[in-house]
């Protein structure tokens, strides 16, 4: 089968079966490019993996967007990235009208009632499985912990500052402290 | 012009979401917010629902927030604008600049990026569950229907993980919440029924 095809058919496969997107996509496409396909290795899937991690955006782009440029090049990059994001557009655009009336339904505005309270569950569970994965560090706890104040303020008073400058800010500090102490221990190659 | 607006407010989204679908989260809710596109109520739902629907979580957002404002086109714009900087950037690394995310300044952003990303999504969690129960910026009124709800869903949540050994489907989550949610408050003993059921399913 042409690559292209075959590139654009296995991510749209992919956009379709994978719900909540994320890490969820992850194995997916382990299970579909490395071994189905052997289209990239499991090394380069970890290496994926982290790339994503340290880059913005859907992690399912980012890894559609590495699997289809080693394939085919650009054009690959393109149509892998298109295959996986279709599916979810098409899906969202065909009930994005159809949401509308349906929240005049009583019964599904009172259900709705209860899926809020479950999102802000959902929010804080993922929250917590990132503090579980962090580096027990003095330094990524305080940034944590004051971006978590910050940012609590900021809702509650309706502050008009955005989460971005939050980052920018959290960024230079880092950035700062870096240049004047050096790497923490941690990166022994660094320090050369 | 709102396209313009669409296109350049999810391009915002895509350039600083780091951390996955829920690190964006609190950047969507900046901008849906700002630009007055979502309610916090509306931005709620459709979370659940972009949850509930395939794809990544980010790319369901835009494409809702770019249709309901702006028809196909809009739909269209916001969408692009959410990959396109992921995209750009992994063809950055692959093609010209390999080593970029082993630069030790990368790295030294990234170390504070990163923590602070989680203090935003721990943040906006909190706010979110804190406002279902006390209208916080409409004038803190206290409703206990909601808090209620929050126990016993924060409950299956985090009482099923060490007990299944698996994290609860999210979807699972949704489904029931929405279940206790169409319950009416004078129905609440039947609620409590429900709820000592609904764990063992």
């Amino acid at each position: 089968m042409n690559i292209l095809l075959d590139l654009f058919l296995t991510f749209a496969k992919i956009g379709v079966f994978t719900f909540g997107g994320g890490y969820a996509m992850i194995s997916m496409i382990e299970n579909n490019c490395v071994e189905r396909k052997k289209w990239i290795t499991h090394d380069e899937m970890m290496n994926v993996t982290v790339i994503a991690e340290s880059t913005p955006g859907p992690i399912a782009i980012n890894a559609a967007t590495y699997v289809g440029y080693k394939q085919a090049g650009f054009i690959g990059a393109v149509i892998a990235t298109l295959g996986i994001v279709l599916p979810s557009f098409l899906i969202i655009f065909a009930i994005s009208s159809l949401l509308d009336h349906f929240l005049e339904i009583t019964i599904i505005a009172s259900a709705f009632k209860g899926i809020k309270v479950a999102v802000g569950i959902l929010i804080l569970d993922a929250a917590i499985t990132m503090i579980k994965k962090m580096h027990k560090k003095l330094l990524p706890r305080v940034i944590m912990l004051c971006s978590f104040a910050a940012m609590m303020l900021i809702n509650i008073f309706a502050w008009n500052f955005s989460s971005i400058s939050l980052m920018l800010i959290a960024s230079v500090v880092s950035l700062t402290i870096f240049c004047i102490k050096g790497a923490p221990e941690q990166k022994g190659g660094a320090k050369k | 012009m709102i396209y313009l607006d669409l296109f350049l407010g999810f391009l915002r989204v895509g350039m600083f979401a780091f951390g996955g679908a829920y690190g964006a989260i609190p950047l969507i809710r900046d901008v849906v917010l700002s630009y007055g596109w979502l309610s916090d109520e509306m931005l709620a739902y459709m979370i659940a629902v972009s949850e509930s629907t395939p794809g990544p979580i980010m790319v369901n957002l835009a494409t809702y927030v770019g249709n309901s404002q702006a028809g196909l086109l809009g739909s269209i714009l916001a969408t692009l604008a959410v990959i396109l900087p992921s995209f750009i950037i992994i063809l950055l690394v692959m093609v010209a600049l390999k080593t970029l995310l082993k630069n030790k300044y990368v790295q030294a952003i990234l170390r504070g990026l990163k923590p602070c990303v989680i203090g935003i999504v721990l943040a906006t969690g909190i706010y979110m569950i804190l406002n279902n129960c006390f209208s916080l910026r409409s004038g803190f009124r206290f409703d206990w229907k909601p808090l209620a709800l929050t126990v016993v869903l924060g409950g299956i949540m985090f009482v099923s993980k060490p007990l299944m050994k698996k994290k609860l489907n999210p979807i699972l989550l949704i489904v029931i919440s929405a279940v206790l949610g169409t319950i009416s408050p004078n129905a609440f003993a039947e609620c409590k029924k429900l709820e000592n059921g609904i764990p063992s399913l």
